[in-house]
């Protein structure tokens, strides 16, 4: 009702989720590397989704990815000898939804660039936490992390996809998510108008951190060992974002076009190239931030429609001929 | 009794005190002029009425409550809407889009449909019915500016604050602007503006307070103020 039905909307929803049904196959006959990278790959795309979801529609950068991810992994590392992987992840996610919530309330009044200074520094502040309570609490560094098995792991972020995708689908077309765009367009009118923006934001920012935290950890149970260096990387806070600038920041599919390249760009440079491999990675990055401003699905966009005003000329002028 | 009702209101920006203990009230229903050189303070006292910035003293009873202390969204609920001096809209929606959002979050409990049709009815009284698909920024500013008032509205408020609506509009969208003006107070909206266009303020005010350095230095009807010796030296100047 709020929005009007779109076929061609519908129509990309369609395809991405007969792909996850078809990438369900993947374990069937793929090499335990197609695997893991498959797994990866997932990953990626949930931590994409989830921060677009937040971040796209907001504007409000952060770069706190890593820190709920890594509660993530310590989740899997304190209890995956005691439960089974869709209790950590849930564990996990809840930890990180829960400390997203009180770091918005406090931080979400925050503009612009300081909200993401904060973020940052988030990741940081945590890890210290971490690797303080390990020498001085417990006295021994890192965790050892029960493997449930490739298969499992795999079938694990499957899920999480899905899930995450669906909670896109269904924040984008609710009044949470049009109040969400509202805070990005003009906060001083949202709230104008009746928005809790604070409240709003808080709740998108958990969301968010609750997807990081379960595919975090999903992530540990593939690593056998983590440590506060390896769960809280700064990597994982800013992979989110360059991959939705990669792909194309508020649409549906750019975040998930920008994981599946980044991955597999990130998987075969490591492989063909590893002493060079984050000067060819920097390089393309830069490159894409100059040349396609609006992502992939941006740049298709821009080629779509000049075809399109080109078509239409040529339409215009033998209609003229004809007249 | 006054729709709104402001006591002692003061903001000071570190040194500079921006409004200095004011008092200000509307009656309903009337329309309440507040005129001033720039930087007098008038919006900085709109601010502190819709939340948006906390005011270092003083109280705002708006129908009975208390709303001074509350957070713009709150202040929203009660019934009092506001424009903004600078057209805040959602430049990345459609203009029908913009009013959806003011009359999806305006009150609770609305249902879709119950807003969809705020939206027609609205669009419709302030004539940009034949505009609903347009973008934002491919408007006109008069159009713009209209679009505040209409997001504003659909919220359907008792008390509407219009922050210099007529600013940068030509001779005959200022005739226009001030018919809406009109027609808004007959459906029954109380209403506050600040304008800087003085052929609208006399025409249309029933009152009209005087800011100048923070301080009100006068009000009254437009007669009295178009009178009024202190007036004249600090805003009107001798003509």
């Amino acid at each position: 009702m709020i929005k009007k039905y779109n076929v061609k909307k519908e129509l990309q929803y369609i395809v991405v989720f007969v792909a996850v049904i078809f990438f369900a196959f993947v374990p069937l006959f793929g090499s335990t590397a197609i695997i893991t990278m498959s797994t990866t790959i997932m990953m990626y795309i949930v931590m994409a989704a989830s921060w677009n979801m937040f971040s796209g529609p907001t504007g409000y950068i952060s770069l706190a990815s890593g820190a709920f991810v890594g509660l993530g992994f310590y989740a899997s590392g304190f209890m995956s000898n005691h439960y089974p992987l869709p209790v950590l992840m849930l564990f996990g996610g809840l930890v990180s939804f829960a400390l997203a919530a009180l770091m918005g309330s406090i931080t979400l009044r925050l503009r612009g660039v300081y909200f993401t200074i904060f973020t940052f520094c988030l990741v940081e502040l945590v890890k210290a936490i971490m690797t303080w309570y390990e020498i001085m609490v417990v006295r021994k560094r890192g965790l050892s992390v029960r493997n449930f098995g490739s298969d499992t792991a795999f079938y694990a972020m499957l899920v999480m996809v899905a899930i995450a995708l669906i909670v896109v689908i269904v924040v984008k077309r609710t009044r949470f998510g049009m109040a969400l765009t509202g805070i990005g367009e003009s906060e001083d009118a949202a709230s104008h108008i009746g928005i809790g923006t604070t409240r709003t934001k808080v709740f998108g920012f958990a969301i968010s951190a609750f997807f990081m935290g379960t595919v975090g950890a999903v992530r540990a149970t593939m690593l056998n060992f983590i440590d506060p260096g390896s769960a809280f990387n700064m990597m994982f806070s800013f992979l989110p974002v360059l991959m939705c600038v990669f792909g194309g920041m508020k649409t549906f599919l750019g975040p998930i076009i920008g994981a599946i390249v980044f991955a597999s760009l990130q998987y075969n440079l490591v492989m063909k190239m590893p002493q060079i491999y984050m000067i060819i990675f920097g390089g393309i990055m830069i490159l894409a931030i100059l040349f396609m401003p609006t992502g992939i699905v941006g740049v298709y966009e821009r080629i779509r429609n000049s075809l399109k005003d080109r078509n239409s000329i040529r339409k215009e002028v033998a209609d003229d001929a004809n007249a | 009794m006054p729709m709104l009702e402001a006591k002692g209101v003061s903001k000071a920006f570190g040194g500079l005190k921006a409004v200095s203990n004011v008092d200000i009230h509307v009656d309903k229903g009337g329309i309440l002029g507040l005129i001033g050189p720039n930087g007098a303070g008038k919006t900085t006292l709109f601010n502190m009425i819709s939340g948006a910035i906390q005011m270092d003293s003083g109280t705002v009873m708006f129908d009975g409550t208390k709303i001074s202390g509350k957070k713009p969204n709150q202040i929203c609920r009660f019934g009092l809407g506001r424009s903004f001096q600078t057209a805040k809209n959602f430049a990345g929606m459609p203009v029908h889009q913009n009013v959806l959002m003011g009359a999806l979050f305006g009150k609770k409990g609305r249902s879709n449909a119950q807003a969809g049709q705020i939206v027609d009815e609205v669009l419709d009284f302030v004539g940009l019915s034949e505009l609903r698909d347009k973008m934002v920024p491919d408007i006109p500013l008069a159009y713009q500016k209209r679009l505040e008032v209409a997001r504003a509205l659909a919220t359907q408020p008792k008390l509407l604050m219009l922050d210099e609506m007529m600013a940068g509009l030509n001779p005959s969208e200022v005739s226009e602007a001030m018919e809406l003006v009109t027609k808004i107070q007959k459906s029954g909206i109380t209403i506050i503006m600040i304008e800087h266009v003085m052929k609208a303020i006399m025409n249309i005010c029933d009152r009209i307070v005087v800011l100048h350095h923070g301080a009100k230095i006068a009000e009254g009807t437009p007669q009295e103020i178009s009178t009024s010796k202190t007036v004249i030296e600090v805003y009107l100047g001798e003509c």
